[in-house]
């Protein structure tokens, strides 16, 4: 008896054996019983496996999870492969994962009642030509975030679509080694946000029709803070004017409707070579971050920005005061020309009075004839003081470029 | 090859079978592979149907138990026999390889006239590798308990404490959502089983015992630890904060602490965090999306009403509810407790 079992489990071991040496690929179809099937191989699945899940919608009611190292979960397209949670009964999001070397290709998640895909805490993830789409417009109940890596290393977008988040549409959050490339996100109330985050290329994205189209913040009270090196370049982000639908409490939600690119409380941040116009209240505006906080560790303000090389097109012709106070105030300083680039002007008292480091100073060339807006603080606060700086020379300087963000691609 | 894979384990589940005895098949403990198929393979109830434990088999309860769509949890333990319990002040009992916690999720159906069901058993096994999660669905018969790898839906009708009938889409978890709550910093670990958590009276085949004394008669444990009880969260007695903090503990802390799966929000409501913010108050959500409902603050002192903590409580909602995965009714009872908390904060 007892060797009976024994040789059992050595064959057993020896079928494992055989089967984790070539990669396996399973193939699925949708069906009624698509839920388990799917979730029963993501959970058997061993590392190298592919599951295919063929075209068609599938229409599922909970939340799937991935676990297994090293799996790639692929459709016959996004707009071919869609996974629909628009009858979900349970789980926050529509897919999450969870485990390293992830590769998540050519299939799209509508509806889903969360966040549509969180991966959380893992190294090496691709998100190459995946959709996420809430499919009746913008709206406060759409879920959050579409495609959501947070803290992680090594983090690929490639060929995304993101459209009608209420958060953000692809948001990459604590994390590091970023590259997120030739995607597009729309119908977001932030198109593509990367936030917490260090080492982030974003390069040849479309951000359209969002309330702001490239968010770069930084916020206190996380396990990782102080976001730096972070570099935007090649995007066009254009006609960023839909009305802010976030819920209000979000961050987001103090974002003004038609806004460009934000920067707020980051370091080393280099805008250069995008095509930003068309929204309603500003292209560019670099920000401390507005909201009280016990963290003593956070710091608030931006600091080495250089902006560079940029084409601008119209903006400021239907600004949105409603939201925050910023924009009300660049508004009345403006007297309603709203500038390409704006900055609010803060920082720690001691540099307000002294002035700022030089290496920390923001860094503005070659931009065309972009306009330009910087409040001064101690001037907007003491009368006859000149509140502003309207000359955009004043910040000319040379460049120093940032690092290309570089990993292993192939995993 | 999937065929071939299932066969094989249909043969080895077989083999077990025939040589159960009323005894616990250690042979699936220390050298887990794969689960077996059926929860009967692991002997470890005399009487499935009635849940009675085998030899070296325990029951236990928890001062705090976690809110379950208002299941009856029956709650057993098996260590291997001659074998000790590690003790760290705070946290949950490092348990010896082989060690097993059985937890039965069932409706008694106690105040009315409806029979018990049980609906699934889940493990918590320490493997050579670690901690594995696993669930077991009860089939209709309630005879035998399968292996749901995928979890399982259970919708059912069950007759609540105040004997009201209730419908229920209940949610036997898949193994990924075992390890949501159940890992901290990527490594699975028990939840309920501190020494806090259960200092308590249990009352045993042999008659009443405090559950600590018990477990140090049977050698696991020291007789003395230098360990107080949480507040139950039920005990009008305590102090309302004490009750508050070990409800959010117990049913948020395990998710809501550094390392855990919602560390990534910054909000922090195990036992031991201090910091006011970080425990929610004047706190602004950082990913909470259509979560917040239009609420600033996960706690606004004095104001529930102006509190997401509360309002994501009150969900049932999968994109809004806390917690995420484990409920799909709201906790009437905890409600009640933070709102009033909340309210005289």
């Amino acid at each position: 008896m007892k060797f009976l079992k024994l040789s059992n489990q050595a064959i057993v071991g020896l079928l494992f054996f055989s089967s984790s040496l070539y990669s396996a690929v399973q193939i699925i179809q949708p069906s009624e019983n698509a839920y388990e099937e799917i979730q029963e191989a993501f959970i058997l699945a061993e590392p190298g496996d592919v599951i295919r899940l063929t075209s068609g919608i599938y229409n599922l009611q909970d939340s799937l999870s991935l676990d297994v190292a090293g799996v790639q979960v692929e459709g016959e397209g996004m707009d071919q492969t869609i996974l629909n949670f628009s009858d979900q009964q349970s789980g926050a999001q529509g897919l999450s994962v969870t485990s390293d070397n992830v590769t998540l290709q050519d299939f799209s998640i509508q509806n889903a009642k969360g966040d549509a895909i969180k991966v959380k805490g893992v190294t090496n993830i691709k998100f190459l030509r995946v959709k996420t789409e809430w499919t009746n417009g913008p709206s406060p109940e759409n879920g959050a975030y579409g495609l959501y890596p947070v803290e992680s290393t090594n983090v690929l977008i490639d060929g995304c679509v993101a459209i009608g988040a209420s958060d953000a549409g692809i948001y990459v959050g604590q994390s590091k080694n970023i590259i997120v490339r030739n995607s597009r996100a729309e119908f977001n109330v932030a198109g593509i946000e990367i936030e917490n985050s260090y080492y982030a290329d974003v390069f040849n994205n479309v951000a359209t029709n969002n309330t702001g189209g490239i968010l770069i913040f930084d916020l206190p009270g996380l396990p990782q803070q102080g976001g730096h090196h972070v570099r935007v370049f090649n995007n066009r982000s254009v006609g960023n004017n839909t009305d802010n639908f976030a819920p209000e409490g979000n961050i987001v939600g103090e974002v003004p409707r038609g806004t460009g690119i934000i920067i707020q409380a980051n370091s080393d941040v280099e805008i250069f070579n995008n095509e930003i116009g068309d929204n309603d209240t500003v292209n560019i505006a670099v920000v401390t971050y507005g909201n009280e906080t016990d963290d003593e560790a956070y710091y608030p303000h931006p600091k080495s920005i250089q902006i560079h090389g940029n084409k601008f097109g119209p903006t400021g012709y239907n600004p949105d005061t409603s939201k925050g106070e910023l924009a009300k105030i660049l508004f009345e300083l403006s007297e309603g020309n709203m500038p390409d680039i704006f900055w609010d002007g803060l920082l720690p008292i001691s540099q307000l009075i002294f002035g700022q480091p030089e290496n920390e100073k923001m860094v503005i060339s070659n931009n065309g004839d972009a306009t330009f807006l910087a409040i001064k603080p101690i001037g907007f606060m003491v009368p006859f003081l000149d509140p502003a700086i309207l000359d955009i020379n004043e910040f000319d300087g040379e460049i120093s470029p940032l690092a290309k963000v570089e990993f292993d691609e192939t995993f | 090859m999937k065929l071939f894979k299932q066969s094989f384990l249909l043969v080895i589940s077989l083999v077990f079978f025939a040589s159960q005895a009323h005894a616990v098949n250690t042979s699936n403990l220390v050298n887990y592979t794969k689960a077996p198929m059926f929860l009967s393979e692991f002997g470890f109830f005399k009487d499935m149907q009635n849940q009675i434990p085998s030899e070296g088999v325990h029951p236990y309860s928890l001062v705090n138990p976690l809110f379950s769509d208002q299941t009856d949890k029956l709650r057993f333990v098996y260590v291997p026999e001659g074998k000790r319990l590690g003790y760290v002040k705070d946290k949950v009992f490092i348990f010896p390889v082989g060690s097993t916690l059985i937890k039965t999720f069932a409706y008694l159906n106690i105040n009315g006239s409806m029979e018990q069901q049980l609906l699934e058993t889940r493990l918590l096994i320490n493997t050579d590798e670690g901690w594995k999660a696993i669930s077991y669905v009860w089939n209709e018969d309630q005879t035998d308990a399968k292996r749901a790898i995928a979890g399982a839906t259970i919708p059912t009708t069950f007759i609540d404490s105040t004997g009201n009938t209730k419908n229920v889409r209940y949610r036997a978890p898949n193994q990924n959502q075992c390890k949501e709550c159940h890992q901290i910093n990527k490594v699975m670990t028990p939840i309920g089983p501190k020494a806090r958590n259960m200092n308590k009276t249990l009352n045993y085949q042999s008659g009443e015992m405090n559950q600590l004394i018990y477990w140090a008669a049977l050698g696991w444990i020291d007789e003395k630890l230098d360990s107080k009880p949480m507040a139950s969260y039920e005990d009008v007695n305590a102090s309302l904060d004490d009750r508050a903090r070990s409800y959010l503990d117990i049913n948020c802390g395990h998710c809501h602490i550094p390392g855990g799966s919602a560390d990534t929000t910054g909000l922090y409501l195990n036992l031991t965090e201090k910091d006011q913010e970080q425990i929610g108050i004047y706190k602004k959500p950082v990913a909470a999306g259509r979560a917040s409902g239009n609420l600033k603050y996960s706690i606004v002192p004095g104001h529930s009403d102006e509190s997401i903590m509360l309002f994501r409580m009150e969900s049932l909602d999968p994109g809004i509810m806390m917690p995420e995965s484990g409920r799909a009714l709201a906790d009437e009872a905890g409600i009640k407790l933070i709102k009033e908390w909340i309210d005289k904060l």
